[in-house]
């Protein structure tokens, strides 16, 4: 692991070093290619990537003497490549295909090779480089990249070019592995307009405190420490709009699936009102460029929501989608539209619909209970209210988020009589309840619901009760994701966020000396479909099995 | 066409085949009607045609008649009314009316068809009630040389169960009538449960005669497969989360309850007359006393797909998950 800090370093320092991908290169063959001076034609770099693939194949790793040997040299060829560059570090996973992970190309398009020559003029290379990776960002970019986190799982493809790519782990929850780490880095280092200056690009994320075994794969980032505290200023790269909505996400001041979805298409709205097409560059492919690092900066905050994750699916297409003789007021006026007709029409109107079937499942005398804060599910009752009904609330808390205190707060402005229990008094509370209603985070497809943490367990305890658990969800949300467990995929919020001062006293207030303590902020949790006995959508009332139909009737009507 | 005479064409209909489906006649009913239509205008043909479902709604308020008229509008309305001309547009609408009448009548034998390999030589089986669809798989069944016997519930408050009986001797099925308090006695020496429905919901339940939710946890209890069989204009968009969800106008069949209160509990009702052949006629207010009674006993239950472990419908075998994507096709 030290070993992995101490390359790590050298990348920071060296920052011609930003490739911290591994590559088996004998030293000598550095060596070599540094003192040509040569340049190659295009085939004959290819022919030499794919002699260096063969080369990888039957090489030993490299110790640390070397890496720091390497890091001294200047590197004249950067980026893109897979540098040669020996890691002490193999892991099983370890590919042939050094490809950075926004260029999620298999092995065939792998770098070039080590032995090519470096170049005398480092900048023109890194410059030709940099082009040749916004072709493939931009071809990539076509395919559909399903967000950031995607993009690398390809880049892990099988050992032989000519299998088919084998999908692996996306990245962020490959915390735990160091190379996956570097990738990450590097990815960030990569993503700002070619020629700049390193010191504008997107910093890392560092994890905080101690990580409970069984979720270190997933990060765990501090609210005292925001990403924006270490971007320069003034910060180029990021439009102003996107880094106040990074900290917004960051520090909690948005919450909320829908918010945080529909503040990011405003963020987006922005950032094309602002947008001016670069001379020789085509609109439909260089925005799509500038989105992506401010995605990746926008992860770094706050790991990207379903719902969010489909939105920017959406705005991607649409601007792909613009034709190239389009004049770049035109489609920009175009782009706007689309994203304000989506918002309209997924967000909005989606609730009007679901608020009017689920008026049909309220009756007269109900006693429905609710679960944190979900602005649909406030919706519906407040809409309830309007048309009439006679029904008492039981809203159900936990810490240490207490999301219900504001779900209280609405509600009873509104005017409709509650009840407020934590959820340890759940099992309590439930004979007199007649209805649960609870909100979703995202319908996976194999029909498992993804709500805030402590979901699972009230319908699960509802069922025990046999009452009906009805869950309200727009079809934005639907991913194409499958999952049984809360393990693999979920968030970690801050730990300290635990520490709770009564009477005086904080207990838990040097929580990170104690070597064998940790503390486990789970954001979210996946109810199987068993415990769930409707799902209301704007399409209509279907049963938590039918998730996957919706699916595939929405992909036949795009 | 006007009230009465939509309503006594539906009667005629029925008394003429017993056997037919009330959603079959009213669907035939239906047909009628559009042909005899004198409206000027698509919309209004449309407006008249739902006005004319609501009739024969009130008329016969099983979940079948309301899920059949609405599936005939459905059916007929997918034609694309491109044309200019409204004679043309109602020749196509007959045209299909009667394509889609064609169908259905065929969807028994379908069922049939499907459902008979279930039932292997010497079975035991368990019915709930009177269903023709039932009846229609035991023929084939027999008809195909099994040897099975058969245990029919007694199914109060109409007692339909013995007209069951009576149709299953006459196949020479041995067939044997049971309290609807035994069921739970009679399964451990049964092999399956084949009922019918009257109405399944979008969830993947079925809407059948009360008592069907109790054989169903019972045949779960003791692990016995519980089959539905069921034609598919009885799908219905109706997604009830439990008993209390089924509206109220399912649950009453106000003929056959009074029947069965009024002869056997005559001092009850004393503004009721009846005559032998018609159902008997009654006053508004004692309607509504009637009504507060009926709300305790229902005539129909709802069977939750969890309890069920397949359904035979002309669209194919189903597992209750898959009838909601059938509904999707047929709906949307």
């Amino acid at each position: 692991m030290c070993n992995s800090c101490a390359f790590y370093h050298f990348a920071a320092v060296f920052l011609s070093l930003n490739h911290l991908l591994h590559g088996y290169e004998k030293k000598g063959d550095i060596e070599r290619a540094k003192s040509e001076g040569k340049e190659l034609t295009k085939e004959e770099k290819q022919r030499l990537r794919k002699e260096k693939k063969q080369q990888k194949k039957s090489k030993e790793k490299k110790d640390d003497k070397v890496i720091q040997e390497s890091g001294k040299e200047t590197r004249g060829d950067s980026s893109a490549a897979s540098p040669p560059q020996p890691s002490s570090q193999s892991t099983a996973q370890k590919a042939p295909s050094a490809v950075p992970p926004p260029v999620s190309v298999p092995a065939p398009e792998a770098p070039t090779p080590a032995d090519k020559p470096a170049k005398s003029k480092a900048e023109l290379k890194a410059e030709r480089r940099a082009r040749q990776e916004a072709e493939r960002a931009s071809k990539q970019s076509k395919k559909g990249d399903p967000g950031p986190q995607g993009a690398v799982s390809k880049s892990k493809a099988a050992t032989n070019e000519l299998q088919p790519v084998v999908k692996r782990l996306p990245e962020h929850i490959q915390v735990d592995n160091p190379d996956v780490l570097k990738k990450l880095a590097k990815k960030l280092e990569r993503q700002q307009t070619p020629g700049q200056n390193s010191a504008k690009k997107i910093p890392l994320r560092l994890d905080y405190g101690y990580k409970v075994s069984l979720f270190s794969h997933l990060h765990q980032y501090s609210r005292k420490a925001p990403l924006t505290q270490q971007l320069s200023i003034p910060s180029t790269v990021i439009h102003p709009a996107i880094v106040r909505l990074g900290l917004q996400y960051s520090q909690g001041i948005v919450a909320g699936s829908n918010a945080r979805s529909v503040a990011l298409l405003h963020a987006f709205k922005q950032v094309i009102r602002d947008y001016t097409t670069p001379p020789n560059e085509e609109l439909s492919r260089d925005l799509v460029n500038r989105l992506k690092p401010y995605i990746s900066f926008l992860n770094q905050c706050r790991p990207l929501s379903a719902s969010m994750g489909n939105a920017i699916k959406y705005v991607k297409k649409e601007i792909s989608n613009i034709p190239s003789q389009c004049k770049e007021e035109e489609a920009k006026h175009k782009l706007l539209k689309c994203i304000e007709c989506y918002i309209k029409d997924k967000i909005i109107l989606a609730a009007t619909a679901i608020a009017e079937s689920s008026i049909e499942k309220i009756s007269d005398g109900d006693v429905i209970l609710i679960y944190g804060c979900s602005s649909l599910v406030n919706h519906i009752l407040c809409e309830a209210l309007e048309k009439n009904r006679k029904f008492r609330v039981i809203v159900v808390d936990s810490r240490p988020r207490l999301e219900g205190r504001e779900a209280l707060r609405r509600l009873v402005q509104r005017g409709i009589s509650c009840t407020y229990v934590l959820i340890s008094a759940v099992s309590y509370i439930l004979p007199e309840v007649s209805k649960v209603f609870l909100g979703a985070h995202a319908l996976l497809a194999n029909g498992y619901v993804m709500s805030r943490v402590g979901t699972s367990q009230i319908a699960l305890v509802a069922k025990a009760f046999n009452v009906p658990v009805l869950v309200c969800c727009e079809t934005y949300k639907f991913c194409e994701r499958v999952q049984t467990d809360s393990f693999v995929s979920n968030e970690l919020d801050d730990p300290d966020d635990l520490i709770v001062t009564r009477n005086g006293h904080t207990q838990l207030e040097n929580w990170q000396q104690e070597p064998s303590l940790g503390l486990l902020n789970l954001v979210y949790d996946v109810t199987p479909p068993d415990f769930v006995d409707l799902v209301i959508t704007e399409l209509g009332m279907i049963p938590c099995t039918s998730v996957p139909v919706v699916l595939r009737v929405k992909n036949v009507d795009q | 066409m006007n009230e009465e005479e939509l309503v006594e064409y539906f009667r005629a209909q029925m008394r003429k085949d017993p056997d037919m489906a009330s959603a079959v006649a009213a669907i035939r009913t239906l047909l009628e009607f559009l042909k005899r239509d004198k409206g000027e205008t698509i919309l209004g043909l449309r407006e008249s045609l739902t006005w004319a479902t609501a009739c024969l709604k009130g008329e016969d308020s099983s979940v079948a008649v309301s899920s059949g008229g609405e599936l005939f509008l459905r059916f007929i309305s997918l034609t694309s009314l491109e044309h200019q001309d409204l004679s043309r547009c109602k020749k196509v609408m007959e045209e299909r009316g009667e394509l889609f009448l064609e169908k259905i009548s065929m969807s028994r034998n379908k069922v049939a068809k499907l459902c008979h390999t279930f039932i292997k030589d010497g079975a035991k089986i368990l019915t709930h009630s009177y269903s023709r669809v039932v009846l229609r798989v035991l023929e084939k069944a027999a008809a195909e040389k099994k040897r099975f016997s058969v245990y029919v519930t007694e199914s109060q408050p109409d007692a339909a169960g013995r007209q069951m009986a009576e149709a299953l001797k006459k196949l020479n099925v041995p067939v044997t009538v049971v309290l609807d308090a035994a069921v739970g006695y009679v399964l451990e020496k049964v092999d399956l449960v084949i009922v019918g429905a009257e109405g399944v919901v979008e969830s993947g339940g079925i809407i059948n005669k009360i008592g069907t939710y109790q054989m169903a946890l019972c045949s779960k209890a003791h692990n016995k497969p519980f089959y539905v069989v069921a034609e598919s204009f009885k799908f219905v968009r109706l997604y009830p989360l439990n008993q209390q969800d089924v509206p109220d106008k399912f649950k009453v069949r106000l003929t056959s309850f009074v029947c069965f209160y009024f002869n056997n509990f005559p001092s009850l009702y004393p503004d009721l007359l009846t005559c032998a052949s018609c159902p008997a006629q009654y006053k508004a207010d004692t309607l509504k006393s009637i009504r507060n009674l009926s709300e305790e006993h229902p005539v129909i239950d709802y069977t939750p797909p969890s309890l069920i472990t397949l359904l035979f419908t002309d669209l194919g075998v189903l597992t209750p998950s898959a009838v909601s994507d059938e509904l999707i096709k047929l709906y949307l």
